[in-house]
């Protein structure tokens, strides 16, 4: 497979990548969602990566989302009793999403997006000489 | 004559297929950076090179009795790579250490295209011999 291959590891890498700042962003727009469609606070989500072969026979391995977990931390517990959903004594269950820890991982994200775009460009500068040899 | 030219440029070519190879070991590890568990791989260029060289083929393993393994069915894909020892240690076994692999892909990359430059001039080479002017 040689140079071609780079382009499905990176390109499954993008794929991935970009999958985790989709749920990342998803997280931080409902860090405050107290009620979602089942009447209980959102819950965070986290994506889990596992390598996969890209082809019999390539030596390389891309990566894919293989599931999608909810968060089993607890909810965040807030007092504030003149919130529409708060219980009788007076306290609100608030989502579980971390912003700080979030925050992290979509510049984790965005970093490994950058890297593995940057891996393409290389590979495709490499497979362009390679078609102009002995021309 | 025409095996005098493959004589000529099949050890770069040889050089070249194997950048090629390292090129995408070393994209694995670069995507798998997040991947939990993932164990970086890698091979010895020069020692890839040399068995290369040496024998286009690889060796074979006697075959004497039916109840002995055929090499010729062992995968030659995975042959020769060996896992990094990371300098670092991180906390989810994942051994790929991002500068690390970023620089021998860098590395991988110059070198295919120092090997390009040189099939290039070769091939320049041999066409000027062949123009005879």
């Amino acid at each position: 497979m040689g140079l071609a291959a780079v382009f499905d590891i990176a390109g499954s890498a993008l794929a991935a990548q970009s999958q985790r700042l989709n749920v990342v962003a998803s997280n931080l727009a409902n860090a405050d969602s107290a009620s979602s469609a089942d009447g209980t606070p959102y819950r965070a989500r986290q994506v889990v990566f596992s390598a996969r072969p890209v082809g019999a026979s390539s030596v390389g391995r891309g990566v894919r989302v293989s599931q999608v977990i909810d968060d089993p931390s607890p909810a965040r517990i807030v007092f504030d009793p003149k919130h529409p959903l708060a219980d009788a004594q007076g306290y609100v269950r608030m989502p579980n999403v971390n912003v700080v820890e979030e925050m992290t991982n979509m510049i984790s994200a965005s970093r490994s997006y950058q890297m593995n775009a940057d891996m393409m460009n290389t590979a495709k500068t490499l497979l362009l000489k390679t078609l102009s040899l002995g021309g | 004559m025409l095996d005098r030219l493959d004589h000529y440029l099949g050890p770069l070519e040889r050089s070249l297929s194997l950048r090629a190879r390292r090129s995408e070991v070393l994209a694995s590890n670069i995507a798998n950076a997040d991947t939990p568990n993932y164990k970086a791989r890698d091979f010895d260029f020069r020692t890839a090179l040399d068995r290369a060289g040496s024998a286009r083929q690889g060796l074979n393993l006697a075959h004497t009795d039916s109840g002995h393994l055929d090499s010729r069915n062992i995968s030659q894909a995975t042959a020769g790579l060996q896992y990094r020892n990371p300098m670092q240690a991180s906390i989810d076994n994942n051994t790929v250490e991002v500068d690390v692999e970023l620089a021998q892909f860098s590395d991988n990359a110059i070198h295919y295209q120092a090997d390009l430059a040189f099939m290039n001039a070769r091939v320049r080479t041999m066409m000027s011999a062949i123009q005879g002017q």
